[in-house]
């Protein structure tokens, strides 16, 4: 019995040993990238990064940005123009393109990628919760087929940051024949016209693509995109350092200083859409104003007292640079000009002299108790500011709730200064410039603006900069604006957080985007086709 | 027996009933609003209250654990608040890989530990003995995330003898049938897949296996000392039968009901998802699943996967008990 069930295995191996010698065709060009999972893969209905990146590289929008810029450059439409009073857009779509599934591109794609999530009666409506759509498409009234290439977009006031916000992922095409097809399950058989198809979805596991061979555009230079599931950044630098894969997202700060001393690895890195900062509640009308913070010299003293280099150096480890406007420097609209104050704890004292204040006084700091994308450990950072501010003898107490009630009591105002930031939607300064520190966004029990800094000026700078369609007029007018910000100090300007990709030396090509979204089609291997 | 079959049974139920009720409590206890979690920084008060509406998260506590336990009674998990997918599909699609890990982590266990075990009683005090307990010790209070990264460095990297993690290269097509991996390739005749499987599954193993196998040698090593002392032992001995005999004979098959207890309590553990290892491993397993559901603020998913584990557990303990009546014919059950 024992000599049977042995030769039986026996057999079982050496068939399956020799079944594996089959496959000796020539290995199409994989590239292999590490990341977290994606959640699901329809790009209206998503609100995770790991689940963006994947369809970045499956879909397309109307518009996209330039490479490694904020700048909106035609896509899926060749071309388009806002009516006079800003209240209709018409895009002038591509008529040589086709989805992954044949379908071909046209208005009536269009309309239904964006229908679908708008109105309630449409028959696609109901598979998803199209949580984007009422967060930055409001405005929206509808959108409508003009002819086979050309539809219509009515806004119900005019909104110059429309254009920014088509390039979003929320308004990539997708095709409606295979979305019909597959209903509520669609999400996970995503048909785009990117330069990139959908292959499989082992979940957990990795998600494959291939080349769209018959891309309109310039086609990708490698056959098969795989994105691996490695949840840990230690896990997955060893895969990198081995070569198992080719190039990974987020490693820990820690390894930085090992990843540049490999000289098989390369650390692509670029300040993404967000800000780290600390707000000064100059609100008359809050719980936790405190006089001291309405006089604009103690704010300035205190943009003084801290030391934001060694914060950057120490806390964030090298993976953020010094803020010195609300906006970070990859965004259009930035204000190179201004120049921040620099650390001097003794102009500080000397501010605070000024104010009535030599002796200092006793505050409260609000620290977030979670890390966030643009703050890595806020306790910490929490406890540097208040050592700076000591130094110069103001007395902040640090507090902390739970990271709900954090937010509900900053929003009302409950705090003197507190840490937050801020991970742009769109790339338009309008979603920070706005929603952060404008008068409008000051309401007490729900502001933005935590600082609740209510300049006229900035609010007619920003209203102007909305209804203006120019880029370049617009740009000017959000420049003066952080003139503003700068005179004014609602805030310190911390941080604005780097991403930070790694790569294998010889993966040339790929560009990271402000926007933290993950384009594949240009990567190539070295020294490979 | 049958009577105490069905009261086991009615056990069970009652032990699920309380398990849903305290997973559903400390989910709600621990801080941090799913709602907020989704919204973000920023959002407005409408868009969290449209929201939390949207998820039940609206209703009074009692009302929601009376519609989770409704739907728990249809066999229906629920659906996960951040995929909006069938928790019961997700589970089951995950627990082959689970349970695929957690037999080899047993066989390693199994093979280590018992012989282990064995050699210890037997040449009690011995320089075997203290250098196997000792390897025991260092095995039970390892950090398991420590553990795995340390044999991923050694032979993942720098010797390079074996992969850093997953299930299958995934250069390797395999084509899915009850998704163990080794069943699959061999059903499809796919060597590659086969051998490659394997390859993932060793270092996990050892990781995973560790902890039980430092608990199977001890508990080995006691229960067989307890036996070597008994009378029938000795008898034995007087008789003049071989060394080996006695042990296997005799001694060994009397020991066995304690590291059986062991082992299949272990196992039972085993399966309900080994976080820290599937974690480092990237091992697309139940344990993963959770933890992805937590940092999410995932609560039906964790509510769900915790009662799938729950059940796994008790099932597996009650077939436990009940295989013990057929092995021991002295243990009566009332």
């Amino acid at each position: 019995m024992k000599k049977v069930l042995v030769l039986l295995l026996v057999g079982i191996f050496v068939t399956v040993a020799f079944a594996g010698c089959r496959t000796a065709e020539k290995a199409p060009v994989t590239l292999v990238f590490a990341k977290g999972d994606a959640v699901r893969l329809d790009p209206a209905d998503v609100t995770d990064g790991e689940s963006i990146t994947v369809m970045d590289n499956i879909f397309e929008g109307l518009v996209q940005y330039k490479p490694g810029t904020t700048e909106v450059e035609p896509n899926l439409a060749t071309s388009w123009e806002p009516s006079p009073d800003g209240l209709e857009w018409t895009f002038y779509l591509r008529k040589d393109v086709k989805f992954h599934d044949g379908t071909p591109f046209n208005a009536d794609a269009v309309v239904f990628s964006f229908e679908r999530q708008r109105d309630e009666n449409h028959p696609f409506h109901k598979y998803g919760q199209w949580d984007y759509w009422g967060w930055c498409f409001g405005e929206i009234q509808k959108t409508e087929k003009v002819d086979e290439y050309t539809i219509k977009i009515t806004l119900d006031k005019p909104f110059a940051p429309f254009i920014s916000t088509m390039a979003m992922f929320t308004v990539f095409v997708v095709s409606p024949t295979s979305a019909n097809e597959w209903g509520e399950q669609w999400f996970s058989h995503p048909v785009g016209t990117g330069p990139f198809t959908f292959v499989e979805w082992v979940k957990g596991d990795h998600i494959t693509l291939e080349k769209n061979p018959d891309y309109w555009g310039e086609k990708a230079k490698i056959d098969k995109l795989i994105f691996k599931v490695i949840d840990d950044p230690s896990a997955r630098l060893l895969a990198l350092t081995k070569g198992e894969v080719h190039g990974m997202e987020f490693p820990n700060p820690d390894d930085l200083k090992n990843i540049e001393n490999n000289p098989d690895l390369q650390i692509l890195s670029k300040p993404g859409l967000s800000i780290g900062y600390l707000a000064m509640n100059m609100g008359e009308d809050t719980p936790g104003y405190q006089k001291e913070l309405g006089d604009v010299r103690v704010r300035r003293a205190i943009a003084h007292a801290i030391n934001k280099q060694d914060i950057i150096d120490y806390l964030y480890k090298g993976t953020a640079i010094v803020a010195k406007n609300p906006i970070p420097p990859t965004l259009w609209g930035y204000n190179d000009a201004i120049q921040d104050y620099d650390y001097d704890p003794e102009k500080a004292k000397q501010l605070l002299a000024e104010a009535g204040y030599p002796d200092g006084f006793k505050t409260n700091l609000w620290a977030m108790p979670v890390s966030r994308p643009y703050m890595f450990d806020p306790t910490k950072i929490a406890t540097a500011i208040q050592a700076d501010l000591a130094n110069v003898g103001i007395d902040a107490e640090i507090v902390s709730y739970d990271w709900g009630t954090y937010l509900d009591k900053t929003d009302n105002g409950e705090h003197a200064m507190c840490l937050l930031g801020w991970t742009g939607d769109y790339a338009d300064p309008d979603n920070f410039l706005y929603v952060l520190l404008d008068p409008d966004s000051a309401t007490v029990g729900s502001a933005g603006n935590v600082a609740f800094y209510r300049n006229p000026e900035v609010h007619r700078l920003n209203m102007e900069a909305v209804s203006t369609f120019d880029p370049a007029t617009r740009a000017e007018l959000y420049k003066q604006v952080q003139v503003h910000v700068h005179e004014d100090v609602p805030w310190i300007t911390l941080a604005h957080a780097t991403q930070i990709l790694v790569f294998r030396k010889n993966i040339k090509g790929f560009v990271l985007y402000p926007t933290g979204d993950y384009h594949f089609n240009a990567t190539y291997f070295e020294g490979e086709g | 027996m049958r009577n105490y079959i069905l009261k086991r049974i009615l056990n069970l139920f009652f032990v699920l009933f309380m398990v849903s009720i305290i997973i559903f409590l400390l989910l709600r206890l621990a801080p941090g609003d799913p709602a907020k979690v989704i919204a973000g920084e920023h959002a407005s008060k409408e868009i969290i209250e449209e929201i939390r509406i949207r998820l039940g998260l609206d209703k009074p506590l009692i009302t929601q654990y009376f519609i989770w336990f409704k739907q728990i009674l249809r066999g229906n998990l629920g659906t996960s608040i951040r995929s909006r997918d069938s928790i019961m599909k997700e589970l089951l699609l995950r627990f082959p890989n689970t349970f695929e890990l957690s037999v080899f982590a047993m066989i390693f266990a199994g093979i280590i530990g018992f012989p282990a075990g064995i050699i210890s009683a037997v040449r009690r005090y011995s320089f075997l003995d203290y250098v196997s307990m000792f390897i025991a010790l260092l095995g039970v209070s390892m950090p398991v995330f420590w553990l795995g990264i340390m044999l991923l460095m050694i032979f993942g990297v720098k010797l390079d003898w074996l992969p850093i993690g997953g299930r299958l290269s995934v250069y390797i097509p395999l084509k899915p049938v009850t998704h163990f991996y080794l069943i699959d390739s061999l059903i499809t005749l796919n060597g590659r897949a086969f051998f490659d499987t394997l390859k993932h599954l060793i270092l996990p193993s050892i990781a995973l296996g560790t902890i039980p196998m430092a608990f199977i040698a001890r508990i080995t090593r006691s229960s067989m000392l307890d036996v070597l002392h008994q009378d029938y032992i000795r008898t034995a001995k007087s008789k003049g039968l071989p060394q080996n005999i006695v042990i296997r004979k005799h001694a060994l098959k009397n020991a066995m009901i304690p590291i059986l207890t062991t082992a299949g309590t272990t196992f039972a553990l085993l399966m309900g998802g080994a976080i820290l290892t599937e974690t480092v491993f990237s091992w697309p397993g139940i344990g993963t699943y959770v933890v992805q559901a937590v940092y999410a603020r995932d609560y039906p998913v964790v509510q769900g996967s915790v009662l799938f584990i729950a059940f796994l557990i008790a099932v597996t303990n009650l077939t436990v008990d009940i295989l013990y009546a057929y092995l021991d014919p002295r243990i009566h059950y009332q």
